[in-house]
Parts: C-alpha cells; structure tokens; sequence
C-alpha cells in the first residue's frame, strides 16, 4: 500500500490542570495577551494553544521539513503524527508502516543490557525471535559498544547511550519516517558514519517528516518546509522559498550541534 | 537495516469528535492489539520482577520468605485471640493472606499502571491494554511466587484436596477480568486525579480489617451475612472457599458475579470515555 499522510484541520491543546483557581487563571489570561497561546476552553479550563488548524497531505516521495523555534509546536506535531496525542479537533490519517524517533530514550530500560534494551524494543515492533537476533546484531556492529554491549545501559556514558539509541531506532525501516532534530547529533567519530546510515533509511522511506532548524539537512534532505509559529503553519512551501524567509530569522545553523536534548 | 512490520490499512487514523460507537471500537482495537503483543507484555512483566531483585541473592523467593514468616507470625498470635485451634486457622490464614496480597496489589499496581509508563506512552503509540496485561502476568507471577506458602502450610497440616478445588479455576479467571477492569478505571481516573491513589490505598487498608481476611467468616455468627454486601469480601471468597474445601454459598456468588459485572462496565466506560486523554493526563 502506498505511503500517505492526511492531516486535516489538526488542533492540539494541553490542559493545565494546576492552574484552576480563579484568580491565577485570570491574571494568566490577562497576562497571556501578547500571543494569546493560553486560552480558556468550552469547559472553562485552561489550555495551551499547542497546534491550531494545521492541515496538509504527503504523497509518496515528499520529504517534509518542519522548521520553526523552540515551543512552535514541531516536536507536538510529530507526535500528534505518530497517534501519541490524539487530536483535539480535526483528523490524523497515516498509510503505511510507521517508525517514530522522538525520544533517544524511547522505553530503554537503564537497568537492561544494550542487547536486552534491543530485544526489547523488537518485541515492541512485533519481531519474532530470529528478527530480534538479527536486530542485536545490527545494532551490536553499529553502535560499537564492544563488551558494553552486555552491560546494563546504566553504566554508559552519554555518548554510549546516543550510539545505542540511534543504532536501535535506526534499524527498523519503515515506510513513513517521523524524526525529531536530535538525531542528528552524536559525537563527532560517529557523525559520518551516522550520517550515512540515516540516509540510507531516509532514502529508504517514502515519507519523512523531519522537525528540526539546520538550515544545511533541510536543503539536502527535504523537499518540502512548513514553517510553525505559535502552532500554527506560518508557511507551507517548497524548500528555497520557505527556508530563504526563515534563514533571515534564526541565527544558529550549526550543523550537528555538540549538546544532545536529552 | 530490518523492514517494519506493516500494518494493513491505516497505522494511524485519528479523529476528533467520535460517537460513543466509535470510541467503544477503538477501545476494543486497543484491547485486541494488547493480546496481539502477548509475548512483550509476559517480557515486561518478567523483566519487571527481576529488575526488582537484581543483585539479590534469592531474588523473588523473597517474596515467598516474607509471605512466610508473616504467616507464622501471624497465625500462632491470632490463633490464640480467636481462640481457634491452629490447624484449621492457620492454612485459612496461608490462603487469606496470600490472596488478599494478590488483590492488593493488583489494585495499587492498577491506580498508576499509566502514570508510570508516562516514557513508553509518550514516546510510541502503542496499546494501552498492554500496560493492564502486563501488570496481570506481573501479579500472576508474583502469586505462583507466594502459593510455595500455601502448600507447604496444607501440607503441614494435612489439609484435604477436593474436588471443590476445580471451582478455584473459572474463580482466579474472574479475578484476573476483575484486576483488568480495576486498572483500567483506576488508571485512567488515577492519571488524571492524582489525589485518588492515596484514597485508593487507604480504602485497601480499610478493607482489609473488614473483609474477613484475618477472621474466619463464621466467626461473625450470624451477623456474617452483612459481608456478602462487601465486594472484597464475596471476590476472595469464591477463590478461598473451593481451596478450603468448600463450595462458597450460592448468594457469594451471585455478590461476587454482581460486583464484578458492575466494575466491568464501570472500567469500560471509563476507558472507552477517556483512552484519547490518557497521553495528556500521564
């Protein structure tokens, strides 16, 4: 089946739970008027504007780029994407099988071995006991953890724990890619190397969603910008045009920045 | 690199503003697609008891040791206050204990089986419903751990096998619907109210003290009767009585049928109602 991405009218709201009373929740709002973003639902609560009417469709073959600042609503909307965060209004409709990065950690166990933390995470994708060998062999020749490999996870250092998470997450390959921005970071030994694979699956995938602000990847990688602001889509549009108004407004296109999200 | 898996149809098919109708579908495709990750859910669970006593040196025997030594200690000290000989008393107070430990947990475990995967939910959208089996295979586990206990007690003191013994069977079924049912209203609510998990354990420890659980039923006189309008009670009791020899009476039946078709429902609803805010509220 070919690989399609519908997304229509798409709102996501997170309500505050906290921040019931009445006096806060008016000196919020009162606060809040500059970009409106906190508002008042139906039933009174207070929420934050995290997608407003977002709505585009991917064919096979589209490379999407989300680009925006920090809070815009990318990591939102790639999760929204990947059925985390059902919608508040409109609909999400993905074909095709689905692979998300979103988060390095993405149900690692600190206390498991790499290799048990890798069966693991096949058995999340329905592998049966040969795809979860051939799963820990890939990964163990990937990441290059050497005898770590069977230590638990908890005694790796940073950079270890990066390897193991992007070997792992990179290994399955799936029709639709979704992809948060830090995985293109890694040290610097690893970059090459994790570049390439990531391109490979890339290339591999017939759709990828990628959320991230490096200027470089967007331009080599995508075919496609929506450019997010405030949750909604600034911008929609092919990749010079959109990214030649965006560069003017962001100041940071490092490639592979050194500072991992955790 | 290794293909995904790919689903027929939509991986991914999520609307606002579903009927009632829609929402019980997609709960019942929620629970299903739990079964269909069967081997994972026994894997957690697994990996759940043995990260729990890594490093130790009996591991989860110690379940069984404490489950022991509380048994002794409490058998020959509430033997002596009841006034009841200490062979019937304390392989009713075997059995009682270590299925009241079951249920308990079962509840505690329910009241955050989603706040504490808040990871997993947040980072992959995967079936609820695996959180709920996994915490049954879990407890299950974590029983068989316990029933060591319960033999050696019956052995020791040469309590008869019956046939009764086979009415234990579609009982332990009730009870693992029952802890399902549990932990899908109590997690949800639970995510959302985080005032509730106290209530719930306070409510346990009432319940305890009142549910014939430490106490023969019988020792009530006819008062005992009043116990049949307690669910904990009437649930443990159809369970207790076929290993104790007996079949529960008739109306124990009907309460415990009663209370777990009532919690059924209450769970379903719930879930059906609030599965789509579960990511938000964890």
């Amino acid at each position: 089946m070919a690989a399609r991405i519908e997304v229509e009218d798409l709102r996501i709201d997170f309500p505050l739970y906290h921040g019931q009373s009445r006096s806060l929740k008016r000196s919020i709002l009162a606060h809040a008027t500059g970009k409106r973003r906190l508002q008042e639902n139906e039933k009174h609560r207070l929420v934050v504007e995290a997608l407003r009417a977002i709505s585009f469709t991917l064919q096979p073959g589209e490379r999407l780029a989300l680009v925006g600042h920090n809070g815009a609503g990318k990591t939102t909307l790639l999760r929204a994407l990947a059925g985390v965060y059902e919608p508040v209004a409109g609909s999400v409709r993905i074909q095709g099988s689905l692979n998300a990065l979103l988060d390095p950690n993405q149900g690692m166990n600190p206390e498991l071995t790499g290799r048990e933390n890798v069966a693991l995470r096949g058995r999340y994708h329905r592998m049966n006991r040969e795809a979860v060998e051939a799963l820990q062999e890939d990964v163990r020749s990937f990441a290059e953890l050497g005898d770590f490999f069977d230590l638990p996870t908890r005694i790796y250092s940073s950079g270890m724990i990066i390897r193991l998470a992007f070997a792992m997450a990179t290994a399955i390959r799936p029709q639709v890619l979704l992809m948060d921005e830090w995985f293109l970071a890694g040290d610097a030994a690893f970059r090459e190397k994790a570049r390439e694979r990531l391109e490979t699956m890339v290339r591999g995938a017939d759709i990828l969603v990628l959320s991230t602000h490096l200027n470089d990847i967007v331009r080599s990688w995508c075919t496609r910008v929506i450019w997010l602001e405030d949750g909604r889509v600034r911008m929609d549009g092919a990749v010079d045009e959109v990214m030649e108004v965006f560069a003017g407004k962001i100041d940071t296109p490092a490639l592979f920045p050194e500072a991992v999200a955790s | 690199m290794i293909p995904a898996e790919a689903d027929q149809g939509f991986a991914v098919d999520l609307r606002h503003g579903l009927g009632l109708r829609a929402r019980n579908t997609m709960a019942f495709q929620d629970v299903v697609r739990g079964i269909g990750l069967w081997r994972l859910a026994l894997m957690l669970s697994w990996l759940d008891i043995r990260l729990r006593y890594r490093g130790s040196v009996l591991g989860p025997f110690w379940l069984t040791l404490s489950t022991a030594v509380m048994v002794g200690a409490l058998g020959f000290v509430y033997a002596y206050l009841f006034k009841t000989p200490i062979h019937t008393y304390l392989p009713f107070l075997a059995l009682s204990l270590t299925l009241w430990s079951f249920l308990s947990s079962m509840v505690s475990d329910g009241s955050v089986v989603f706040t504490q995967a808040e990871g997993m939910i947040r980072s992959m959208r995967v079936p609820f419903s695996l959180y709920i089996y996994q915490l049954l295979a879990r407890n299950v586990l974590i029983f068989a751990h316990n029933v060591i206990v319960i033999v050696v007690v019956f052995i020791a003191f040469d309590s008869p096998v019956s046939w009764s013994d086979f009415a234990a069977i579609p009982a332990l079924v009730l009870w693992l619907i029952d802890g399902a049912a549990v932990a899908l209203m109590l997690g949800a609510v639970c995510a959302r109210f985080r005032d509730i998990p106290p209530i719930v354990s306070s409510v346990m420890q009432i319940a305890f003290y009142v549910s014939g659980i430490m106490f023969k039923p019988d020792m009530l006189g006819h008062r005992s009767i009043y116990l049949l309008y307690d669910p904990f009670y009437s649930i443990v009791e159809v369970l207790r009585a076929p290993l104790l020899g007996h079949l529960p009476s008739q109306m124990t039946y009907v309460s415990a049928l009663g209370f777990s078709a009532v919690l059924c429902l209450l769970g379903w609803f719930v879930f059906l109602r609030v599965r789509h805010r579960i990511a938000f509220w964890v």
